[in-house]
């Protein structure tokens, strides 16, 4: 099958092309919040940058920071470049990792998104025929507008079904035709398993592809949610700060996501020091906006951990890649002094044949973390004699200790006894929190 | 020779082994034989049952996580003495028992036993050359 662009020009176009238009739009981007944005004026000031220290990409490393912190000390609009009159959408983060943050989007800002939202619908071989099923919420999260104005613009038919009542996204499934299933990669696995439930074989189904993001996963649940929905599963990026799903996009060779680089910047730093890191080494993802007119955050720290890759792709493309995020800072869990991401319990779970279905339970006794990893008992690791399933429990632990450099607990619980999710999925409960300690 | 027991894998919480022989008992299914093994954290419910591949269905319908193992029933005279038997010839057959659990017949002269061993051919064979029968899948109705 030939691959598909929905702008081939600039996603084909030559790392020079690519490097000219970047510098230009990132000047022009660093002198509109300069005038615009007290904050920004206010630290490039502070740094004793004036627009005119900015030249071209290679400047970029001059310019301060932004986090997510700038983002809750200026509440609602206090860091957006536009008046408002110009701002014709709101979008808020869900806020679980702590006070909610506003972000707002000019018509042009969408139009953006909806282009880049096209740009990996045509990466997953979607055209105007294509039913575009959106199991993200709908609403003040991005998930769900930002597929579907993808989907519009390229002409196919969105199905807005928004998340939750699964017998529903079954039924509609089936009845309208859905080709192209876009949720996170927790709910198609439930989705799925709702499929094996009631007996519907997948092959059935219209659906031929996946675009699955907002919440990390793996390689083997990738594979999982292909076996169990009989579809190709792509990976897709996206922050609320930044736009919203879709600032990289997987392609056919499903191998890391390409950042849209004529909107987004994207450089590796060291969360620790700051410094930017070479293509290609591990470290915090940073993005810089270059054509969005009312938050264009600059230096954007994602907390993401992850790699670019510079090699050329198979599908043409030009755009560096980025790696699935490893893990995220926020979701880092510090157990004993040692770093800990929730992803990591998943992909051995998944490689030791349990299912993908765990809780996290982060505690602390008699001044000693402890952590405890409840596991759904499946067929497949089920025995008549205590002895097979406790040695299995066994090689579990011992592979938890071996890639975490942590002992962990594990517990075999009931099949579906572990809360499944509609939306994002919560796998970590730490009670030490709860206790009101210092974490 | 051997007849089919179903194991149940059961969470140590409250109400979950309810569940099952509720489950059981509402699809009219029979418990021959029983019984259970535990840790702290979970347990094997292993039964021997009237309609072996009903109650599969029925459990699995119910999302409980099962399996299906073929083990030895032998019959013995329910008197002192009957099961030491049993167990010299195991011991004098050098056959490593995983498991095993006994129960009384329905009629006063008979007891039985399961026997989860590696070769139920050969266990069986050695009973049988001392005079102890063992049962058939058919004849579990007539425990």
């Amino acid at each position: 099958m030939a691959e598909k662009y929905w702008q081939k020009e600039i996603e084909t176009a030559s790392r020079e092309e690519i490097k000219a238009i970047q510098s230009e739009r990132l000047k022009k981007t660093v002198k509109h919040v300069f005038e615009n944005v007290e904050p920004y004026r206010k630290r490039m000031e502070e740094a004793g940058l004036t627009p005119d220290d900015i030249q071209g990409v290679e400047d970029l490393y001059k310019l301060p920071f932004t986090v997510k912190q700038d983002l809750r000390d200026y509440y609602p609009y206090g860091l957006f470049a536009v008046p408002t009159k110009d701002v014709v959408r709101l979008h808020a983060s869900s806020g679980t990792t702590g006070k909610q943050i506003v972000v707002g989007y000019t018509q042009n800002d969408l139009d953006v998104w909806d282009d880049i939202a096209a740009r990996q619908l045509c990466a997953v071989g979607a055209d105007e025929n294509d039913f575009v099923h959106v199991s993200y919420g709908y609403g003040l999260f991005t998930g769900g507008f930002g597929l579907h104005g993808g989907a519009t613009k390229l002409g196919a038919t969105a199905i807005p079904v928004s998340s939750g009542n699964t017998d529903r996204q079954v039924t509609i499934l089936q009845d309208f035709g859905s080709t192209v299933l876009c949720c996170t990669p927790s709910y198609a696995m439930y989705i799925g398993e709702t499929l094996k439930k009631k007996g519907v074989d997948p092959k059935t189904l219209s659906l031929k592809a996946g675009i699955f993001g907002a919440e990390p996963w793996t390689e083997e649940m990738r594979q999982q949610i292909e076996e169990l929905l009989d579809i190709k599963a792509y990976d897709v990026y996206g922050l609320t700060e930044i736009m919203g799903p879709c600032v990289s996009y997987e392609c056919s060779q499903q191998a890391g996501m390409h950042v849209n680089e004529d909107h987004f910047i994207i450089e590796t730093i060291n969360p620790d020091t700051g410094e930017v890191i070479p293509n290609g080494e591990v470290g915090e993802l940073v993005f810089t906006c270059i054509t969005k007119e009312c938050c264009p955050f600059i230096r954007y720290r994602t907390r993401d951990i992850g790699v670019v890759n510079t090699e050329p792709c198979a599908c043409g493309r030009t755009f560096v890649r980025m790696s699935k995020p490893m893990g995220r800072s926020d979701d880092m869990l510090i157990i004993r002094g040692v770093n800990v991401f929730p992803s990591q319990i998943e992909t051995v779970l998944l490689k030791m044949g349990y299912s993908p279905n765990y809780k996290i339970y982060v505690d602390r006794v008699n001044n000693t973390d402890t952590l405890d990893v409840h596991v759904e008992m499946n067929e497949d690791m089920f025995s008549d004699t205590i002895g097979v399933i406790k040695a299995n429990e066994e090689k579990l632990e011992a592979e938890l200790r071996s890639l975490l450099g942590i002992s962990a607990n594990v517990k075999l619980v009931a099949p579906n006894s572990i809360e499944r999710s509609m939306g994002k999925a919560v796998r970590v409960e730490d009670k030490r929190k709860l206790l009101g300690g210092k974490k | 020779m051997s007849i089919r027991q179903i194991s149940v894998f059961v969470e140590n919480k409250k109400g979950s082994l309810v569940e099952i022989t509720d489950t059981l008992a509402k699809e009219n299914i029979d418990l021959r034989a029983m019984s259970i093994a535990d840790t702290q954290d979970f347990g094997i419910l292993r039964l021997i049952v009237s309609d072996t591949d009903k109650a599969l269905a029925v459990l699995r319908s119910k999302n409980c996580i099962v399996t299906e193992t073929a083990v030895v029933g032998a019959r013995l005279r329910n008197e002192p003495g009957a099961l030491a038997s049993v167990i010299r010839v195991l011991s004098e057959g050098g056959i490593n028992v995983e498991y095993m659990y006994a129960f009384n017949g329905a009629t006063p002269h008979h007891a039985y036993v399961v026997l989860r061993v590696d070769d139920n051919d050969k266990v069986a064979e050695l009973l049988l050359n001392e005079g102890i029968k063992c049962i058939t899948q058919e004849q579990v109705s007539e425990i």
